[in-house]
């Protein structure tokens, strides 16, 4: 069909009744829509990146934001982003052998691979609810002060590019435990001297320092959520939430148009059209959200 | 199974796990050496080498999984020219004001 179309001359080709694009309509609408969608995350993405630069001193490290791997705790940053990152690429990948498949017209094969691409997008969904979980959780928690910085606790752990390297230590107890008062909070602090303050540029202040930092203490905050952050700026989890859940929210979207295709291809609506075109679309929907997650991915996790 | 299409959609997917692999690895270690700042302390080299392999990695996906390396460059270019001229501008606008701000705000 390549061939014949390049045959005629650009003035027919453009002259109505044919495909001066080489797709059909659906396809074409659905690529419009990409691209309108990859600009609305662009627009995301470098709001992101100004309020970054805006506060380039106080952004939370992302290594010590999202560093849970179920079943072994904390301590592992990066770890299950990467997961997550892997299931999100194999799914694009069965995604386009169902593609192929379908243009092969095996039916059999389009619903094997169709599945698993369905499968991947759950376990995804899934692993960034648990994300959130954890997010919205909190983990050593922080002090929040008056004028609405946060303060966290360290403790030295090593040398790094000739300066110390500190890690955070938790003074409001693990797991479920109710949030301390200031009052047990100051208690709790007292009690373990080498633990320094680590306050919001990102500068260390000796143990000695704590009556002077506590005496501006507003509140104990742990976990994240719109308004307060324990690991630092209310602006990150504000932006985590929203992108992460705007994307979330495409993924489920394609988890759902899988689905509906997935029941068609059972029905065996597409063998009687003569062609799985609509798998195509979904397909490039998918492959879509997979593309974001890239960038996401790059943006808040390893910068 | 000597597929053609299919081989080369392993491929695409082998090229993404080694790029993912190595960004993963990067962003556990951090190795001193890449933490040098350039174009006067505007980004890490680190940095920049995430970037450009999500460049990288967006643009396999887009070439080979969305298969625009095979469509007329009527939709390849309607697709991609939009991107092309408005994201730079829209990068560089915002980046440049934030460094404003920061500097009016006294950040």
């Amino acid at each position: 069909m390549q061939a014949h179309t390049q045959a005629i001359s650009i003035r027919t080709l453009w002259r109505g009744g044919r495909r001066p694009m080489g797709v059909s309509y659906g396809k074409l609408m659905m690529w419009i829509f990409i691209l309108s969608d990859a600009l609305t995350f662009s627009g995301f993405l470098t709001a992101y990146g100004f309020s970054r630069f805006e506060f380039a001193d106080s952004w939370p490290e992302p290594d010590e934001v999202f560093s849970h791997v179920p079943l072994l705790g904390g301590g592992y940053p990066m770890i299950y982003v990467a997961f997550m990152t892997f299931v999100l690429i194999f799914s694009s990948v069965t995604m386009v052998l169902a593609v192929d498949a379908g243009r092969k017209m095996l039916k059999n094969k389009v619903v094997l691979y169709l599945f698993l691409t369905i499968l991947g997008g759950g376990v995804f969904l899934s692993s960034q609810t648990w994300e959130w979980y954890h997010f919205i959780k909190g983990e050593a928690g922080a002090l929040q002060l008056k004028d609405g910085s946060i303060v966290h606790f360290v403790k030295p752990k090593g040398m790094r590019n000739g300066g110390p390297v500190y890690e955070k230590v938790s003074l409001v107890g693990e797991g479920r435990a109710a949030t301390p008062t200031l009052p047990q909070l100051k208690r709790a602090f007292e009690a373990n001297p080498g633990v320094q303050l680590r306050i919001l540029n990102r500068s260390v202040l000796p143990h000695s320092q704590g009556d002077a930092v506590f005496a501006q203490a507003k509140a104990v905050v742990r976990g994240a959520n719109l308004v307060e952050n324990e690991y630092g700026l209310p602006q990150f989890a504000d932006f985590f939430f929203f992108i992460t859940g705007f994307h979330g929210f495409h993924v489920f979207t394609g988890v759902l148009l899988n689905l509906i295709v997935f029941l068609n291809v059972l029905l065996g609506t597409y063998e009687r059209r003569g062609h799985y075109e609509m798998l195509e679309k979904v397909g490039l929907y998918w492959h879509f959200v997979d593309l974001v997650w890239v960038f996401v991915f790059t943006f808040f996790y390893l910068i | 199974m000597a597929d053609q299409t299919i081989t080369a959609i392993w491929k695409v997917f082998i090229t993404l796990s080694i790029v993912t692999l190595a960004e993963v690895l990067l962003g556990i270690y951090r190795p001193e050496f890449l933490e040098l700042k350039l174009f006067s302390g505007l980004i890490s080299l680190l940095n920049l080498t995430f970037i450009l392999l999500t460049l990288y990695k967006a643009y396999c996906i887009v070439w080979f999984f969305m298969h625009v390396k095979y469509e007329y460059s009527n939709l390849r270019l309607t697709i991609t020219l939009p991107l092309y001229i408005l994201l730079p501008y829209l990068i560089f606008i915002l980046l440049v004001e934030s460094s404003h701000v920061r500097e009016i705000l006294g950040l």
